[in-house]
């Protein structure tokens, strides 16, 4: 080992996430979690519907977090959050943050109503979608996070996704709320930096948060990280944050894109898919791209 | 890191349970060590310091003890995201012994 390098650490240290949780071997959202834990600090409330991390924190009365947790209905992540907050406001608590934490299901499909409904009124919380692209705790079925040619257990081979993902940030963006952002657990500095950013304006702010699942992209678990950074670096998921609904700013400019081919053909749910399947994804990949480039 | 280890507690009936969840750590007491097929070995010689593979533990079972990453066998489930990300390719995933 090099003696005279001392070692810098690019995140803060303080972990709020302690092992012994029950998340698969390489999963993404525990990283999303972590990260956002060290970007908020302790003084925290989450509330947690239906999602893997129901799961994953542990069965009552234990927990792997250092931080207060509201496991709520499906459907009422946004409305939950917003309660709580409404809650600590009237004993004069206006410091801690209320994160509600949901996964993909219940964010585009089962909880948009209410999440829709928080952003109507601006309330002060801190909505976080980690998108794994099917509900993966119930089994891998689809959702409408889903990509275009998926394999999951409710679209099987035979009849894969045909549809393309909802754009989650456009509908946030036009409800005009104060900051929307995505990130990647494949570049936790951004994903701090944005956090942080985040807890200091006041309104409803919208995190969607890129986490891969080896379980149900049928991905090798030792893959989530790269599979998420090749998802930044060709486009298919791009780091961009969105301010007042209008001010769009791209945090990772990219000069030349992979091709999306690198990152289909190391997941198994796409192994069906033949080459002008590719070419059709690369093709909607690129226009994105080109949308996203002509909004800023 | 020796401190961080809890024990279970048990509650024989449900009067006993706490109104609130316990924190602090108190999922430690499943070692979730036993998932494991293979497990990651850092050779000490060729790293570089850099904190990778602390910062993409998904558990977090690597720890920074006196500027080295240190691996708690009692909780890395061998996923191998640190062996991957790993830049001086200083950690190898080796067959678990038993």
């Amino acid at each position: 080992m090099k003696k005279d390098k001392k070692m810098t650490l690019t995140l803060p240290a303080e972990e709020l996430m302690s092992p012994g949780h029950l998340a698969c071997q390489g999963c993404g959202a525990t990283l999303a979690m972590r990260y956002m834990l060290k970007a908020l600090g302790q003084r925290t409330v989450l509330c947690i519907p239906a999602c893997c991390w129901a799961v994953i924190d542990g069965p009552y009365p234990y927990s792997c977090l250092d931080a207060p947790i509201y496991h709520c209905a499906f459907e009422t992540a946004a409305s939950t959050a917003t309660g709580v907050k409404a809650g600590l406001e009237m004993t004069g608590d206006t410091e801690t943050t209320v994160v509600a934490w949901a996964g993909d299901g219940g964010t585009f499909d089962i909880g948009i109503q209410a999440l829709s409904g928080a952003a109507e009124r601006n309330d002060d919380i801190i909505y976080v979608c980690y998108d794994n692209e099917a509900y993966m705790n119930t089994g891998i079925q689809r959702s409408s996070a889903t990509p275009y040619g998926a394999w999951t257990t409710t679209t099987p081979v035979k009849h894969f996704k045909d549809r393309p993902k909802k754009d989650i940030v456009a509908i946030m963006a036009a409800h005009r709320i104060p900051y929307i952002a995505t990130a990647s657990v494949s570049h936790p500095e951004d994903f701090v930096k944005k956090m942080k950013k985040a807890k200091a304006i006041k309104g409803t702010r919208f995190f969607h948060v890129f986490a891969p699942c080896p379980t149900g992209w049928k991905s090798r678990p030792d893959d989530s990280v790269k599979l998420a950074r090749l998802a930044v670096q060709n486009a298919y998921f791009p780091l961009f944050e969105i301010e007042d609904g209008e001010k769009v700013t791209i945090n990772l400019k990219l000069k030349e894109k992979k091709p999306v081919a690198d990152y289909i053909r190391l997941q198994g749910r796409f192994r069906h898919l033949s080459e002008a399947h590719i070419a059709a994804i690369q093709d909607e990949v690129d226009a994105r791209w080109a949308r996203l480039l002509k909004s800023c | 890191m020796k401190e961080k280890k809890a024990k279970r507690i048990v509650y024989r009936s449900e009067r006993e349970m706490p109104l609130m969840v316990i924190s602090v750590g108190s999922q430690t007491h499943n070692l979730t060590g036993a998932w494991r097929n293979i497990r990651p070995e850092i050779d000490l010689e060729k790293c570089l310091k850099c904190g990778i593979c602390w910062k993409f533990c998904p558990e977090p079972a690597i720890e920074i003890v006196d500027e080295r990453p240190v691996v708690d066998y009692d909780y890395c489930k061998g996923c191998g995201i640190c062996a991957e990300e790993c830049p001086a390719k200083c950690i190898v995933m080796a067959e678990e012994r038993k």
